[in-house]
Formats: structure tokens, sequence, C-alpha cells
């Protein structure tokens, strides 16, 4: 197989197949959650719970002063990786251009040295974060296997997105290529992993808020 | 013109000065990234060399390949090359017809034996036989496996011969293949494009000539020195691309400017020919400079990339009603998954029984 047959094959049948596993997958999960549902509340609320729930979506995004001083290396490392990833997946023109052709929308790029350097710290988060995790034994204690897929499967794409684009070690087309294969790989494990959170910790900050509210604490 | 004259001969008595000549090989010693001191002894083998016989096959073409390669802006010293050549037997430029082209072509092969150059454009057809396309009642497969034979080695012309091209492309209806699929044991030089760049062409018939020895090839058997590089490498609206301004439109404001065409469909940056820096016309422009996105035409299987004008960022196919089947699926079955988890839940409360320390005490 050439490496422009390579390209093809990843660009069209195993992408489709990607987006098939990553859609039911997602719907899986999400229909499922909410079939089952939580337990009824039988106690009379103080409030209603609706306005805490989505306060907390928010509020839950900013780290309490004691937290931070807890553990300032893991909040900071965190908030670079996902501000940078977020960044270079949303705003890189080739990453509109895909979604302007699957959806019609689209919104202005940011010039490529805001995304690259986006990308290299998150890139540099993630490395800093594992290595971290490595050396504490506690953390490493704690990490399983699927820890570490779900790092390798965020990471790879990062990589090879960033070299692909700039036309680094391969050529561009294989390295197009296995940008698209880490892209697919990542879709494939989403569901099933813990980076579903990246949808459902809205859900459950919303349940822990509202229950919260209802009682009328602090969330 | 003698069959025994050399190209020296041949270009003193058109007037051309050793100086000029010295001038073009070295223009493509330095095209074909060959060391400087090899112009004069590129000049020096090219000077020897003898009138070469050239077959050249037409299949299933259009016709392009030659009308580029014959209008290269003439008058220049690649034309003059070029009719150095003996081409003993070509449809378009013979002046012979019928059988008596035929025979031009068996008699060609009969005094050159071992030692003509096949030149081919376009696709052989297999299907059925081969019976799609045929020249005086000859199939192309057999016609080519006759002339390549006795053969000294091949070039395919042109992005059919090289990989198929547009008679290869989805369905494929004739069963149309590449050249170097079909040619076994004899080597086989590709110089694809939609047409080829003529320079491509005299460049490496010059090489063959100068040296005896075929040029370097990267994988896909093109010539390293006109194909080495992508388009993209040497493109100069690259420097847009690394800034991250791009055209969206033909008719937008970063059209007008002069932006990177890469969101308009460019292919570039995954097709390797020399159109950045040759150019056509004499080197006057290429399609990039004209405002339109490179089709990656000198690639296999151009036609068959999801579309021209679609990024190369994007899925070669709409994913939409994938995601939608799949999303509906996923629903479905999360639904049955809940239904079926609830249903477990009630029945485990149902058939829950109260364990009571007598209970414990029993059963130890």
């Amino acid at each position: 197989m050439t490496t422009v047959a390579f390209l093809d094959f990843v660009r069209g049948p195993l992408f489709q197949i990607a987006v098939a596993i990553f859609f039911a997958g997602l719907f899986i999960r999400f229909v499922e959650i909410l079939v089952l549902g939580r337990k009824t509340d039988f106690s009379e609320p103080r409030q209603s719970g609706t306005g805490a729930g989505f306060k907390t979506v928010f509020s839950r995004s900013v780290p309490e002063a004691g937290t931070f001083k807890r553990s300032a290396f893991t909040i900071i490392a965190g908030y670079v990786f996902h501000i940078g990833l977020f960044v270079a997946l949303v705003f890189l023109a080739p990453h509109i251009a895909l979604v302007r052709d699957t959806t019609g929308l689209s919104w202005p790029n940011l010039p490529t040295p805001v995304v690259d350097f986006a990308t290299v710290a998150a890139i540099g988060a993630l490395v800093a974060i594992l290595v971290n995790r490595m050396r504490d034994k506690v953390l490493r204690f704690l990490t399983g296997f699927e820890d570490y897929v779900a790092w390798t499967a965020t990471f790879l794409p990062l990589l090879t997105g960033y070299m692909a684009f700039h036309h680094l070690l391969l050529r561009y087309e294989l390295m197009l290529a296995l940008h698209i294969l880490s892209v697919e790989l990542l879709l494939v494990v989403f569901p099933f992993t813990k980076l579903m959170h990246t949808f459902t910790l809205f859900l459950s900050r919303w349940y822990t808020g509202s229950a919260f509210g209802r009682k009328g604490v602090q969330s | 013109m003698p069959a025994h004259e050399t190209l020296g001969e041949m270009l003193a008595a058109r007037g051309i000065s050793r100086r000029a000549f010295l001038k073009y090989t070295s223009w493509l010693a330095t095209l074909m990234a060959l060391p400087p001191g090899m112009a004069p002894a590129m000049a020096e083998e090219l000077a020897k060399a003898k009138r070469q016989s050239v077959i050249w096959l037409s299949f299933q073409e259009c016709t392009g390949c030659t009308e580029s390669i014959t209008r290269s802006f003439s008058p220049t010293l690649e034309d003059l090359i070029f009719n150095f050549i003996s081409l003993d037997y070509h449809h378009t430029l013979q002046a012979a017809s019928g059988e008596a082209a035929e025979h031009a072509r068996e008699a060609a092969m009969a005094e050159n034996k071992g030692k003509y150059v096949v030149v081919v454009d376009g696709s052989v057809p297999v299907k059925d036989g081969g019976i799609y396309s045929t020249i005086a009642g000859i199939s192309n497969l057999q016609m080519l496996e006759e002339t390549v034979a006795d053969s000294l080695a091949v070039i395919a012309v042109g992005t059919c011969a090289a990989y198929g091209g547009i008679p290869h492309a989805n369905p494929n209806p004739t069963g149309a293949v590449a050249i170097s699929e079909l040619v076994k044991g004899k080597p086989v030089i590709n110089i694809p494009g939609c047409p080829p760049i003529p320079e491509a062409m005299t460049g490496t018939i010059a090489y063959l000539l100068s040296f005896g020895k075929l040029p370097d090839l990267d994988t896909l058997g093109r010539p390293l020195a006109f194909f080495g590089e992508s388009i993209h490498d040497r493109c100069y609206r690259r420097p847009f691309y690394e800034r991250g301004l791009f055209a969206k439109d033909f008719d937008d404001e970063g059209a007008r400017s002069g932006w990177c065409l890469f969101e308009v469909g460019c292919k570039g940056p995954i097709t390797y020919n020399a159109c950045a820096t040759l150019k056509w016309n004499g080197g006057v422009s290429f399609p990039i400079q004209s405002g339109h996105g490179c089709l990656g035409c000198s690639e296999p299987d151009f036609w068959d990339k999801g579309g021209f004008y679609r990024p190369l960022s994007t899925p070669l196919r709409d994913i939409t009603p994938t995601a939608a089947v799949a999303a509906g699926i996923g629903a479905a079955a999360g639904l049955a998954a809940g239904a079926l988890h609830r249903a477990i839940k009630k029945d485990a409360a149902k058939n829950h029984h109260t364990v009571t320390v007598d209970n414990l005490e029993k059963s130890s």
C-alpha cells in the first residue's frame, strides 16, 4: 500500500468506522445514564435545584483555595492542557475546515503561532502530568491501564498533528495519515473510557449542584 | 536527417553554439540537482549521443500529454532534442496511417532490437481480454507486451500510464491498469501529471541519453529530480499557510490577497511535482499562481479523493449519515441497556430477603 493509499484509507472507510463507533458509544452511554436515572428525592425541597445546578456546572471549574494549595501542580498543568487542547482542536484552520465541510458551521481561525503555542503547551503539560504521576507513589498506585490508554489516545493526536502541520520528521501525507489514524483511535476509545468526562462532567456537576440546591446548601 | 548523425552535429547544423548548449546542460544539471561539474560531461555525452529510437504508444488517453510536450515553449533546446529523437511510431505525430503505421513500429522494433525506448501514454484496459481499446485490430495489452519485449526501457508518460489515471477512476469500467503493473523485467520510469511538465519529460530523456542509465527514482518510480519535493514545499504561498492565513472561498478577501488555498481543497501538500519551481508555458505560471488549488494530478487516484474542492483535513465521504445512523443505533442500545438494568434492579429489590443474625448463625 502506498502512503497516499494509506491516507485515503484513513480518510475514507476507517474514518467512517471510527465515527460510527464514537457516536454509537456516546449515545449508548448517555441514554443509559438518563434511563437509569436516580432515586426520587421525596424530601420537601427548600428551593428549586435547577439554578444551583447550572451554577455548579461553572463554579466547579474554579478550584477552591485549599485545594489549590494542596495540588497546585495538578491544577495548573490540568488547566494548561485543557485550554491548549481546546485551542488546537477548535481554532486551527484545517479543523474548522473539517467542521464547515461536515456541518456548514464555521468561525474565524486563530493565527498559526497562537495555535502552535497552545499545542506545545498542551503537549508539555501532558508530559509533565505523566512524569508527576509516575514519580508519585500514591498516584502511580491509583493509575490503571485505562488511564494510560486515555493519556496515550489524547497525546498522540496532539503530537502527530503538530508534526504534520509543520512537516516534521516524515513526509506530510504519511504524518497526516498517522494524525488522522490517532484521532480515529481517540474516537474509538473515547466513549468507553474516562475520556467520556468531556460530556458527562456537565451532567454530574448539574446533578450534584441541583441536589445541594434542593437542600439549600452551598455546592 | 541521416540516422548516423549525432546530437552535436544536428545542433551545429541548426546554428546552436557550443556555449548555448553548455548553458542548456548547466540548466538541466541544476534542474536535476546534479553536481555543477556534471554539466560539461553531460554536454559532451549528449553531443555524442546517437539518435535514439523511440516508439510512442498511445492507449486510453486524451492526447493531452503529447500536446504538453510538443508545445513546450518553442523554439527551445528541449524541442530540438525532442526533434532529434527518432520518433518511429506515434499516432498523433506520424504521417503514416493504417498498416503503414504498424509496419513502421514493427520495422523500428526489428532494427533497434534491445535498444529502443518505449514511451507510453494512456492506461491499458485488461477487462474482458482487453477488448475496450484496440489499434489496427490489436488490443492495447497485446501491443504493449509485443513492443516492450525487446525494449531498453519504458517511460510511462502522464498519470494514466503511470497509475491508471482517469480511466482507472472509480468504477473503472474497462479494468484500466498502470503500465508498471503490466511490464515486468524492464525498467519503467513514471512521469506522471495531467499533463506532465514538458521539462520533466525532456530532462529525463536527456539524462538517459547522457548517462545511459535511469535517473534516481522515488518509490512510485518517478525521477526524484522532478518529483522529489511537494508542490507545498516550494509554493510561493507557503508563508500564508505558516501564518494561518487561508482563502475560504475563491472570491473572498483571502483569495484576492493571494492567501493559501488549503481550505478550498489544494492538494499541494501531498502532491510531488515541479510545478511550483519549473512552472508552465515557459515559466509563466502554475495553477496555484493563477488562483486555483493543486488537483494533485501527479499522484495515484487523484480523481477519487472526495472532490477537488474539499480540504485535505476532511473525510473522503460525508460522515453525517454514518453519525446519524450510529447515534440512532446507540440510542436504541442505550434504551435497551437502561431498561434491562432497571429490570434487574427491580427484580433484585423484589427478591431481596432480609438476612437476620439467626440466618447467619444457621449457615455457619
